[in-house]
Order: C-alpha cells, then structure tokens, then sequence
C-alpha cells in the first residue's frame, strides 16, 4: 500500500483552522526560521479517513481475531472504560501542581488514590506509585526503590538474581541502575534451580527478581521459601506482576513474602494495548520502602481532600513527567468497580481453567516440556515438528492464515522451538475449539506435507518479509530514503 | 447481580471443560499455590453494572471542578485535536492490538509506525527516529543515555532553562551510574552560553538544551553546536514539536539527538498521560537508538512490507546488554501525532505554529502593560513567555485559579530567585476575548 | 600455519607475534545471517577472553570474545557494508581482527582443530 506522503500532492488542504482574531507579528528574526514548512503529507479529510482505515484492516487485533499472545494478556478489554477515560481528557495536569490548584482536580486525584488503595488490596502490598508509564518502567522504578533502601542503609549491594525464565526486561532494569546480573538456570521442575539459587545468594544481592507464575505458566509453589532465603541475606523480593491475571483472590504477592511488585493495568485490567502502548507500570512496595517511592504521591490531607506530596528527602525522585499514564490508571479504576471482588476472582478462574483446557487438548500433538497443571498460559514446544524441518514460526505463520493470531514463539528462551499460549478469560470454549482444530491441523500437516506451512501465510496483504534485509540495508524513514526534504546542515 | 465479567462460558461449557481437563472442579486447578499462600477474599466492593459503573466515574470527573482557562504549559499544551484523530485512532484494529511481533498480521501498525518515523524527521530534519518513548522527561533521559553510550564519556552538561521535571527525571535515571551532572544558570538570554563553553571538555558526552526553553525562550544553537562538536561531544535538544512549523529544524542547527513530548500532536491532557516521547537522531547513530524501530522491506514476491528492524539491541534479545529497557511503548498516541500532523498538513502545520506565535505575542503586548509586570525574557518566545510580577507569583495564580483562570505557570517552586516570575501560554485555543480577559484580572490580583 | 579454536567458537590463526581472528562455520549457522559487525577500534587492548566485539543477526546479538591476549593492530573493514562476507566465508575472507599477541602462552586454553570437530559433535 501506498505511504501517505506518497499519496499527497502540493497544495492540498487538510483540516482548516480558526481566523486569527490578533494581529500578525514578525517577532521572530530570520536566523531562527525556516525557510520551508516541514515536509509533511498534503491530504484532505477524505483520502486520510480512506488511507488509515484501510492501513487498520491490515492488522489483527482482539476485536477481530483471537489473539492468544503468551505473556501478554491480550483479553477483550469492555467498550464502556473509554467512555470513562473521555470524562478526564480535559484535564491538565499542570492545574494540580499550582499553587491551591489541588482543589482544582480532586477527581483525578482521588481516583489514583482509590485506584492505589485497590490495588493494594489485590496484591497485598502497603502502597501502590501509579506514574511508571509501562510495566518495564514500573521494573526500572522498582529496581530505582530497592537502590535507594539499600542505600539508605548504608547497604552496597551489587548483584540482582534473576531465572533464565524470566521477561528480557528484568535484567535490562536492573542493569539500568548499574546492577550485576546473575542468572540462575531453571531445574527440570519448571522453575528457578533451589541449589543453584542458596549457592547464589550471599550479602552481595540487592534483590531476587521473580515472575509468578513463571513464564512457563506454572506456580512455583516454593516461592515463599525464595522470598524467604532473600530476606535472610537482607535482600529484597521483586515479583514482576505480567501474569497476575492467574491468580487475582486465589494468592497475593505480597503475601508471598514479595517486597516491591510491579503490575501491567494493559494487561491484567483490561485497557486496550494501542498496537504497543501506552501501558501503565504501577510499583506496590511493603510499608519501609514507602519513603521511596517517586515524586508526586497523591495523599489525603487532613480535610479529607486529596493533595500531592511534591518532595520528600528519601524518594528516588521523578520518573515521569506527571502522575502516570492517566487515562489508562482512569480504564483499570472503572474496570476493577465494574468487576468488583467475585469478578476478578472469576477472571483468573477463567483464564486458568482456558488454558488448562487448550494444554490437554494439544499435548496429544505437540511436545510439553511440563507436563502439569498449569495457570493462565501453556508453553509448548515444535521440538516434535523440528524433525519434519517445521519450526515454531512455521506454525504461526500458518495459525494467520487460519484467521488467529499466533501465540508468542521462542519465547521463553529456554524452551526448544516454544509456542506460548495465553488464551485469556474472555474467549468461549467454542473459540478455543476452533483453534485447537487449528493447532491440530498444523501439526497434521507438519507430517504430511510440511512444505505447506513453511510457505504460509498466503492470505494477508503481504507474504513472509526479509527482516535480513530489513536490517542490512536500513530504510526507517522515507524522506531520507527518497533523499527528499532534508537540508544539509548550515 | 454481581457484576459484569466478559467470561462467556457457561456452567454448562465450563463442566465439560472441566471433564475433559479430567479435574472435577477449577478449585483443583489451583490446588498448586500452598495454602499458607491462598488468599481470603479481596476486602473490594461487589461488582456493578455498566451503568453504575459509569455513574460513579461521572462523579469522580465532577470532582474536578469547573472548567479552567488555560494559560499553562509546563510541557503539556492545551491545543485542537480534529476529530479525525479520535476517529482513526479509536478504530478497534489499531487499538486492540499489540505489539507487531508477527509483521504478516500487523501491517496496519507497521506501516503507520514507519509513517510516524518520517513524520517525525519531517518536523526536526532528522534522519532516522524510533517508534517512540514514554513521554518527552524519560525521552530525553533516553537520549542522555545515548549520547554517554556514543562518546563512550560520562559528563553531561544541561542548561539550567530545561524544563525542571526533565531534569528531575534525568537525575533520576543517571542516579546510580557515575556521571557527572552539571546544571548552568538560568538566562534570561536563552542558553547559559558562558556556563556552557566554560564546562564543556573533551570528558564531556553532551550539552542539554531545551528549544524554546522552560521560559519560553527560542535560541539559534549553531554556534553551541560548533562549540559542542569542537569538544567531541553531542547536542542534545528536547523541543515543543509544535513550535517546528516556524522554527528552524534542529538539524539545521547542528544538534545530534532530538527528543520532545507528543502530546500537543493530537493527544488529549488527560491530566497528564498518555502522551509519547520521541527520539531522532542523525543515521551513523540509528544503531545507539533505544527502543523500536520499523523498517521497510520486501516480502517473498518483492512486494513492499513493513517489518519491527534492528531487534538485537532490544532487551527480549540482549537481556541486560540491551540500549534500554523499554519495551511497551506509547504506539497509540504516537498514532495520534501522525494523524493529526497528516490531517493537518504541510502548510496548516505552517500556520497553526504562526496562529501560536501571533497570540501569544499579542498577550506578551497586553500583559506587558499592566502596571507593575515586565517581560522578563531578552531573546524572541514562541508561544510561552516570562513576565516579571511585582509579587510573589505564587499568590496572583491562586488568585487567578478562584477566578477560573490556570493564568500560568509561577517559578518560585522550582527556581530559587524566580518568585516573582510567571511562565504564561498562549496556544491557537485562546481567544483575543480571553488574553483581555487575563490581563484585566491580573491588574486586579496584584492591585485592588 | 597455526590455527586454534575456543569453546565459544572463535578461530585465531597465528601468524608470527600476531593472531587473526574470526568465528567458526558453527557458529555462523547458529547465527544465521549476519546483518551488522560491531567492530573495535585499532589500538584495543584485551585479556584472553575479554569482548572483543559483537556480531548481530536477526534474531540475536553476540558478543565475541578474544581467544588471546593483545593489542588490535587491524580490523576488517570491508565488513561494515558487507557484513554477509561472514555467511560466505566465516574462516577465511570473513575475518574479524588482527592482534598483536601480548602473551603467547594463553595457546594452551584453546583447542586444535581435531579437538574443536570433536567438541562440536559433542553439542548437536
């Protein structure tokens, strides 16, 4: 399809904007303009409305298609939260910060903390920090928190342990803040190797970095026992919270033993995930680490108003510019009201009873690295299918042309060839049986005619693309690879 | 009734799943987690219908009060957003969908996100921009830690007119990592020049600057640029994307890495979030940018596609050699900004930057009347300008807030010295009805 | 002509005081198609096993160590544009660097060829 700079022509008008009802100013001297507007496309209304839907109908999404991506909870999110988000839209952030100017948002106040009060009851933490813009963010401002109370000890601790198992962004957070990273392979139980863990651990670990479940799906029933060992050695636990919608009323991290958590509202409480973003990475902290946590905190004041708390002397500062993504913090309030307490506990009942269906049902087909009861995800390997010259990619390739997104593959790393299945709460057990047909098939066809799969998919806008050349001749802007619109440097 | 809960199997599809699992009830499918770990039930209310539900955020949206005036920025701009933006971006296909991991069943996202990064080296004349940031604080935090990566130097010199959030997050993230942060002194004359060319050295990774600055201030970097790049350093800029539509392109004025905050490219206040930070930089240094990037190829047939590019500096891949963390993005408001710069178009873009420029000097001519305040910059604004009160600002904005006027951003929380300073901004929104209007109740603050 | 392997399978051929170094055909078909090279620069000084510099594919980004101790005297430039000369050539044209070797009796923690055939077996 055409890009849309393609698509416009000189001297084509767009949205129109309001006379000026000032006087026209040549305030700004000739050194400091340009001589030409910016490059951007000239389109009317018409041609852009036409461009950007079709652009749309090239995706799958979870409104159109079942999108069982492991690990990233992709459940239908209700059409009602954005009418919620729109009541806040116009509300400017820099009103609270002025001076008195908290009178002037006491909504939006009082639904982070309400929504901070929540979640903490969710999780069994003491506080919750809503600003962290995504989960890898809440990761790095978690990881910021532990800094800073090891510090405030006089702590000089240097080492954060993390499984094999674990999402890529625990280490890069940790190393973030300079931390060494020690990881810690998983045992043919399905989690983190004790052994190896207790030889590990000495006075010089800031922190465990744990997921829970894990991202083969499974509960690691000795996590208390991690927790545990960590405190012993005065280290900190961190449970990166990607798949609490397993367990929400069934178990709380903070009942684990777990000291900072941070929690995924895009994925757990249900705010659509805009193609890649915006999330929102809330950091709950067990009540010494409160002191540290970012600026500025919502706290209620002693009229019962809702105010900011702007410094504090121990906290690791700003992480964002204001209060956290908040229209996504306004979609998970509404989403837990709505749910309410059975809700929730039914979402996880759900979600584990969807995938422990899909993992029965397939095992016949495909090789299970853990074969055991498992929570909201199943994570099986192509190992069998390997054998035919069919990998991974092969099969979700041909899962597309089925008309359903494919699960996330190759990850996690330490499964061979692995296919990561997060069904969700929100799909019918007649749409699971659809896909399971679907998983079959490809692995029917792996033995009788692999050639098939490898060429798929054949249905979509495009075929397989060449990522190598993608990355050997690197086009990531078309002004620059027309050699149009851009001056030399004065 | 207990509330919604989008689970549609029934009792009866949930047995027969349940038999084929070959438990006999869900509770045994959580039989795993040990006791001394289950949970008692959640301390939280029962759930509600939609109805209720929406009744009672109405309620908390009542809390904020009346409908505010806004002459504040501070970052987020209280600009017009066609409603071709909210049409687009609200269509189901962009919105519930994720990450573009599997680019056959994504090309809707790539592509657009490919347009997004050409929108953005449109506007800054850069070569080569990501997906996009958080928000424009940590998108210049990002862009300090790519310049320390690239000179491989750990000194960073940011001007003291940078927007003080910013610096809060930047010394935040660089808390633990052994660089030096030196801050200059705010000039009423644009970047500290002095300061700069004292600190800067060959240890130095970057200078920091803001354009227009926090003040409102518009500079010509070139020569801080020569001065930088002379050191073997880079020139960092965050910048207000909307003033790019008059102002010279940061390319052109030699600066190395660019970033800034997308909210006031279609993206609602939303009391300060969601917006997205960008990040552009010169091509030899595509490889140090954080987070991801879309890249155009070919398909099997040669047919052109659309694919996320340059992965292996990411963190699902290089773990904790990654460039950053990040991971989730801000792709929907990204989205945003470029359908409201396409919507807009070449020249609107032109003459929503003048419509700015011309109100916003006007109020700097009527404000800068009334008895007793002066305009505190020396160099040419944008669409924000500094006034010097004859009080503390502090009270006069409270004043004003009663009043339903936000009529500006004071400084004496964040700049010792500056009490009397008032930050005030005018987009195309404000009305000349409303800048008179301003003026007239600043009079009265400050003298009956 | 002399050459050794390591267990993470770099090649260094020794050439008098001096080593080429380079990746092994195994380790390229692990990669797949190399698509960037980050190379050091001259004058680079390393220990036995120190990152020398990495190698990108698609998929994956590796870090390549130094079989031996020494200084960077050259670097094989004709990778930055074409990186696929290691697809093509992982022993020979599609080599990485050349040092100048600073301790010599380091030789004795790498493999020969036979023992590095019969390592890599030991892997599949």
């Amino acid at each position: 399809m055409e890009l849309i700079f393609e698509k416009s022509v000189a001297g084509r008008l767009g949205v129109a904007l309001p006379d000026s009802d000032v006087p026209g100013s040549d305030f700004l001297p000739g050194n400091l303009l340009r001589t030409d507007p910016p490059p951007l496309p000239e389109v009317g209304e018409p041609e852009l409305v036409r461009h950007f839907t079709n652009l749309s109908q090239r995706n799958f999404s979870v409104d159109t298609n079942f999108y069982p991506l492991g690990s990233c909870t992709m459940k239908y999110n209700p059409k009602v939260l954005e009418e919620v988000a729109a009541l806040f839209s116009g509300c400017h952030p820099m009103t609270a910060l002025l001076p008195g100017g908290h009178i002037f948002a006491q909504g939006s106040l009082e639904l982070i903390y309400c929504l901070g009060r929540m979640l903490c009851e969710i999780t069994g933490m003491d506080e919750v920090a809503a600003q962290p813009l995504a989960g890898a963010h809440g990761e790095l401002t978690g990881i910021m928190i532990i800094h800073a109370f090891h510090k405030a000890r006089g702590n000089r601790k240097h080492i954060v342990i993390v499984p094999d198992s674990s999402h890529g962004t625990n280490p890069a957070s940790a190393a973030m803040m300079g931390y060494e990273i020690v990881t810690i392979p998983t045992a043919p139980y399905g989690d983190m190797d004790m052994n190896l863990f207790r030889k590990a651990m000495n006075g010089e670990v800031a922190a465990v970095m744990m997921t829970c479940p894990n991202t083969l799906g499974l509960f690691n029933p000795h996590v208390g026992e991690i927790c545990a060992i960590a405190h012993e050695h005065g280290a900190l636990a961190y449970y990166d919270g990607a798949n609490l919608n397993a367990i929400m009323g069934k178990a709380r991290p903070g009942d684990m033993g777990f000291d900072v958590i941070h929690l995924n509202l895009h994925k757990t409480f249900a705010t659509p995930h805009g193609g890649g973003g915006p999330g929102s990475g809330p950091v709950g902290v067990k009540k010494e680490l409160i002191p540290f946590l970012p600026v500025p905190r919502v706290v209620k004041i002693d009229d019962g108003a809702y105010a900011l708390e702007q410094e504090n002397p121990l906290s690791i500062g700003r992480i964002s510019g204001f209060f956290g993504n908040f229209a996504v913090l306004a979609r998970a309030c509404a989403y837990i009201v709505l749910l309410g307490r059975e809700g929730l506990v039914r979402v996880s009942e759900q979600a584990v009873l969807n995938a422990n269906y899909l993992q029965e049902k397939l095992k016949k087909y495909y090789d299970l690295p853990y074969d055991i009861s498992c929570m909201h995800e199943c994570v099986f390997s192509a190992a069998r299918q390997l054998k035919q010259g069919v990998h991974a990619l092969d099969i979700a390739k041909f899962l597309i042309d089925k008309g359903f997104h494919p699960p996330t593959v190759y990850f996690p790393l330490i499964v061979k060839e692995a296919m990561m299945i997060e069904p969700t709460e929100t799909e019918s057990k007649a749409n699971l049986d659809a896909f399971i047909a679907a998983m079959i098939e490809a692995a029917e066809l792996a033995e009788k005619n692999p050639q098939a799969l490898m060429q798929a998919p054949v249905t979509m806008p495009v075929k397989r693309l060449d990522e190598v050349k993608a990355a050997r001749e690197i086009n990531v802007c078309h002004l620059l690879a027309q050699g149009t619109g851009h001056k030399a440097r004065d | 009734m207990s509330g919604a809960d989008y689970c549609p199997n029934t009792p009866g599809e949930i047995l027969e799943m349940l038999d084929s699992i070959g438990v006999g009830s869900i509770e045994e499918l959580f039989e795993v987690i040990p006791p001394e770990l289950r949970a008692g039930s959640l301390g939280l209310p029962k759930g509600m219908s939609e109805f209720e539900t929406l009744r009672r955020m109405q309620g908390l949206a009542e809390k904020n009060s009346r409908k505010l005036i806004h002459f504040i920025g501070g970052g987020f701009y209280d600009h017009f957003i066609p409603s071709v933006v909210n049409h687009m971006a609200g269509r189901a296909e962009f919105y519930t969908a994720y990450t573009p991991y599997q680019a056959e069943c994504s090309q809707g996202t790539l592509q657009a996100l490919y347009e997004y990064q050409t929108a953005i080296c449109a506007l800054t004349g850069m070569e080569a921009s990501n997906a996009s940031l958080y928000d424009g604080g940590t998108a210049l935090a990002e862009a300090a830690l790519m310049a320390l990566r690239i000179t491989g130097r750990n000194r960073l010199i940011v001007d003291g007119a940078v927007n003080p959030f910013y610096r809060q997050i930047l010394r935040t993230y660089l808390k633990n990592l052994q660089v030096e942060l030196v801050e200059t002194t705010p000039s009423a004359d644009g970047a500290g020049r002095e300061d700069i060319r004292l600190h800067v050295d060959d240890g130095t990774a970057a200078v920091i600057l803001q354009n227009p600055n926090f003040f409102g201030g518009i500079d010509n970097l070139a020569d801080l640029a020569e001065r930088t790049h002379g050191a073997g350093a880079l020139l960092v800029a965050t910048v207000y994307p909307v003033s790019l539509g008059l102002v010279k392109s940061p390319y052109e004025m030699g600066v190395d890495i660019v970033s800034g905050d997308g909210q006031s490219l279609g993206n609602p206040l939303s009391f300060g979030g969601p917006s997205f930070g960008f990040i552009a930089t010169r091509r030899e240094y595509i490889r140090s940018l954080p987070g991801r990037i879309v890249g155009e190829t070919v398909d099997v047939e040669g047919k052109r596609g659309f694919v996320l590019t340059l992965q292996a500096r990411e963190q699902h891949i290089r773990r904790h050699k990654a460039t950053s963390n990040i991971c989730s993005n801000q792709s929907l408001c990204a989205l945003r900004g470029l359908l409201f710069l396409c919507s807009i178009g070449k020249r609107g873009f032109a003459e929503l930057a003048t419509l700015n420029r011309d109100k916003a000097e006007y109020a700097k001519g009527v404000l800068g009347g009334v008895r007793g305040i002066s305009v505190w910059n020396r160099t040419p604004t944008f669409n924000e300008f500094t006034l010097t009160l004859p009080q503390d600002a502090r009270k006069v904005v409270e004043k004003l807030l009663s009043r339903g006027i936000a009529g500006g951003v004071p400084l004496g929380d964040w700049f010792r010295g500056m009490e009397q300073c008032l930050v005030v901004t005018v987009t195309e929104k404000r009305s000349r009805e409303e800048i008179d209007a301003l003026a007239e109740n600043l009079e009265d603050a400050l003298w009956s | 002509m002399d050459v050794l392997y390591t267990k993470e399978h770099e090649w260094i051929r020794i050439e008098g005081s001096a080593g080429v170094v380079g990746i092994t055909g195994y380790a390229v078909g692990q990669l797949g198609d190399i698509t960037f090279v980050e190379l050091p620069s001259v004058g680079k000084v390393v220990k036995q096993f120190d990152v020398l510099c990495s190698i990108e594919s698609v998929k994956a980004a590796s870090d390549i160590y130094a079989p031996l101790g020494g200084t960077v005297v050259a670097v094989n430039q004709s990778l930055d544009s074409r990186p696929e000369i290691i697809n093509e050539s992982a022993e020979e044209k599609g080599w990485l660097v050349k040092i100048e070797i600073s301790d010599p009796s380091g030789t004795g923690r790498l493999m020969e060829r036979q023992e590095y055939d019969e390592y890599v077996k030991g892997l599949e």
